[in-house]
């Protein structure tokens, strides 16, 4: 992985066919590739089912990762427990990979919390929708983990690296470029996973760089690499790469993994007015997970594989039907709870606020109006 | 509203080849809101930019094509996003006119969708118009109709200072006549917007309508509201709620902003210091809380509305 980002580096070319390289972690280190076949298609689900409630109006928004399950499920299928996450708000095959309950990645866009889950539970940090603010808290988490000594102790259960995820329209942002900053000059435990799916909202690759994403890397002094985002198996090799460098002290990188955003933004984008549908059926021509199965199902398959997509197919309706009913029985907040954990102790003038407004709440407005 | 923006942009955009717009997703799409839908094939990528995603970019660039002898227009995608520029607005917007004893002066107006009540997720709801009317050198203009949106957005960008123009977000899609003609009121002109002898209630943006509304329940009860639209939130027409509330003698003021050191602490305190005498009860605030925005499906309670406005009424009147 030390070539010159150019050509995204792909070893699952997309008629499922698989290029020997030795650059491909084999042995105990190979990713498990019915395990990431499972889970793309799961956390795909997860996506499909999300937009199902949006359009239900059971949630306000979704912004969809179609697409782009190569990329997250090989990033995160490269961690350790130990290892810590910092997201943007696309990635839900991550928090799987993670372990994060995906009905919790509901509430934030169901309007019932403003995050979620526990940070702490799986080391995988809240939604970030200011972009590329997450990338500067991946950073001062890695000074910290520095400070800890978890760094190059050659220990695999004490050595700790930090993933921070950013979109291509990120690297335009000045925190990020700061972050690759204090990155570099501190040779910090991290790893910046850039998904380039070709669009920020409706601005193309172009309107934000002239290069490719993961050769600005060279400029900070930290290696760049890129990758074809919807080969899992390239991704996973990639990622376990760059990580295992972070944990052993070897500094930071920079991973582009050049995919396709294939929905629109959000459910509230409408992206026909900026791109046309023949781009999009082209990268649907070059889908991760379709890619995966054609190798595994390949020739006659190995023995097995007709039950093992049954099971997968029961699995997927039962995560179904469980996220619907998750998603409704999400708790409803109390009109106190915006009061909560402002501060450590609820300010007495706040404690005033709060005690009018729910006396206000409980009283039966609307007599009049 | 949104319309009235976009006729107001288009009018500039003909008038003056020096007005610029610039702002994430302005291009093909027309913006989130659509405020710029068509400039771009009206005009060209050179005078409606599709920038880079980065706020201190849009502002920074911008007050380098205003010394150049440009006029840009900023859009901030939403009121959460603004946070970026900051520096540059707070730091060099707002001072380099002053720094440069008036020899430069920055014609620049940053457009920002503003405020909640529309289901959004964090970030997409705020109102920050009181960090700008804390910044000397800002003028802060927040339109509650369309006829003022397209008015005093002609007037923010026709005025060589720098301008922070807040668009009350739920009120993009309320319909309202435009008359490019009609005489426009002064751009740091408060309005009155319903006249009323029994007591003064303040607003703008977003919760004019609202007060309106408040009012109009109360002339049911008998008595008539006074409600003004601030309209400019920097500089403050401190006359035109003054010379209201000595006719009054009665003050509430609404924002959905949070209350602490927001709008209406100051001008309570104007009011105190200018009209104390007049005064029959205690200046009310009917505000959002100090709290985070919070999350949509708490939004409408935590918003001030109708009822949190006719309570502050009530309980000035009965002083
Ligand atoms: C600081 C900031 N500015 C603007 C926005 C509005 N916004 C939300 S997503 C987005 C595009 C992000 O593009 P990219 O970083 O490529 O990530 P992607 O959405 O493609 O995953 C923009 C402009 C924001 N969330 N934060």
């Amino acid at each position: 992985m030390t070539a010159e980002p150019t050509e995204p580096w792909s070893v699952l070319d997309p008629t499922g066919t698989l290029r020997v390289d030795d650059r491909v972690p084999a042995g105990a280190d190979a990713l498990d590739l019915w395990a990431a076949y499972r889970d793309m298609v799961l956390s795909r689900r997860v996506d499909t089912e999300a937009i199902a409630l949006q359009r239900q109006g059971e949630l306000g928004l979704w912004p969809s990762m179609l697409g782009q399950e190569g990329a997250q499920v090989g990033a995160g299928s490269a961690l350790r427990p130990r290892d810590v996450v910092f997201p943007t708000y696309r990635e839900h095959a991550v928090a799987w990979c993670a372990g994060v309950d995906p009905v919790q990645l509901l509430g934030l866009f169901r309007g019932t919390t403003l995050g979620g889950w526990d940070p702490r539970d799986r080391n995988f940090h809240l939604y970030t929708l200011v972009i590329g603010a997450q990338t500067l808290h991946a950073v001062g988490y890695a000074m910290g983990v520095v400070r800890d000594g978890d760094v190059g102790t050659g220990d695999p259960d004490r050595d700790r690296a930090v993933l921070a995820f950013l979109g291509d329209g990120a690297l335009s942002e000045g925190e990020t470029n700061e972050a690759f900053a204090w990155a570099a000059v501190q040779n910090l435990p991290v790893v910046f996973f850039c998904q380039n799916n070709q669009w920020a909202i409706s601005a193309p690759f172009s309107v934000q760089s002239r290069v490719p994403a993961a050769t600005r890397a060279s400029g900070f002094g930290f290696p760049g690499v890129r990758v074809d985002g919807n080969d899992v198996i390239a991704c996973h090799a990639v990622a376990r790469e760059a990580l295992e460098r972070a944990r052993s002290g070897g500094g930071p990188t920079l991973v582009e993994a050049v995919t396709y955003r294939r929905n629109p933004h959000t459910t509230s984008d409408d992206d026909l007015r900026y791109r046309t549908g023949a781009v999009n059926d082209d990268w649907a021509a070059r889908d991760p997970v379709d890619r995966l199965r054609a190798l595994l199902t390949g020739g006659a398959g190995p023995p097995g594989v007709n039950d093992f997509l049954a099971d997968l197919g029961r699995e997927e309706e039962e995560l179904a039907e469980r996220l619907r009913a998750g998603c409704r029985a999400l708790p409803v907040p109390h009109p106190g709870d915006p009061f909560l954990h402002t501060l450590e102790r609820m300010p007495r003038d706040l404690e005033r606020q709060r005690d009018e407004h729910l006396a206000f709440v409980a009283g039966g407005q609307g007599d009049r109006s | 509203m949104a319309h009235a923006l976009n006729a107001g942009l288009r009018a500039c955009l003909e008038e003056d080849p020096k007005v610029v717009l610039i702002g994430e997703d302005i291009g093909r799409l027309g913006g989130v809101f659509r405020v710029t839908d068509g400039l771009r094939e009206d005009f060209s990528d050179e005078r409606v930019v599709t920038s880079p995603l980065g706020e201190a970019g849009i502002v920074g660039s911008a007050i380098g094509l205003a010394m150049a002898g440009y006029r840009p227009v900023c859009e901030i995608q939403f009121d959460g996003f603004v946070f970026p520029a900051m520096n540059q607005i707070t730091t060099q917007l707002a001072k380099y006119r002053h720094r440069s004893e008036g020899r430069i002066s920055l014609p620049v107006v940053i457009r920002i969708p503003v405020g909640g009540g529309i289901g959004a997720i964090e970030h997409h709801s705020e109102s920050p118009e009181a960090y700008f009317a804390h910044t000397p050198g800002l003028r802060v203009l927040c339109p509650s109709t369309s006829q003022d949106a397209y008015d005093l957005l002609g007037q923010a960008i026709r005025c060589d200072d720098p301008v922070i123009f807040l668009e009350p977000k739920r009120s993009y899609w309320s319909k309202g006549e435009v008359d490019p003609e009609a005489p426009a009121v002064g751009m740091d002109r408060a309005r009155v917007v319903r006249p009323g002898d029994a007591l003064t209630l303040v607003t703008y943006g977003a919760l004019v309508p609202v007060a309106l509304k408040a009012a109009a329940v109360l002339a049911e009860e008998g008595r008539q509201v006074e409600v003004v639209d601030l309209r400019s939130l920097s500089p403050i027409d401190d006359d035109t709620v003054v010379e209201s509330v000595r006719r009054t003698g009665r003050l509430v003021i609404a924002h959905e902003a949070s209350q602490t050191g927001g709008i209406g602490g100051e001008l309570a305190a104007r009011v105190q210091a200018r009209a104390f005498y007049d005064l029959e009860a205690p200046v009310l605030r009917v505000t959002g809380y100090d709290t985070p925005y919070p999350a949509s499906r708490l939004e409408e309670d935590w918003l001030p509305n109708v009822d949190r406005l006719l309570e502050a009424c009530d309980a000035s009147l009965k002083h």
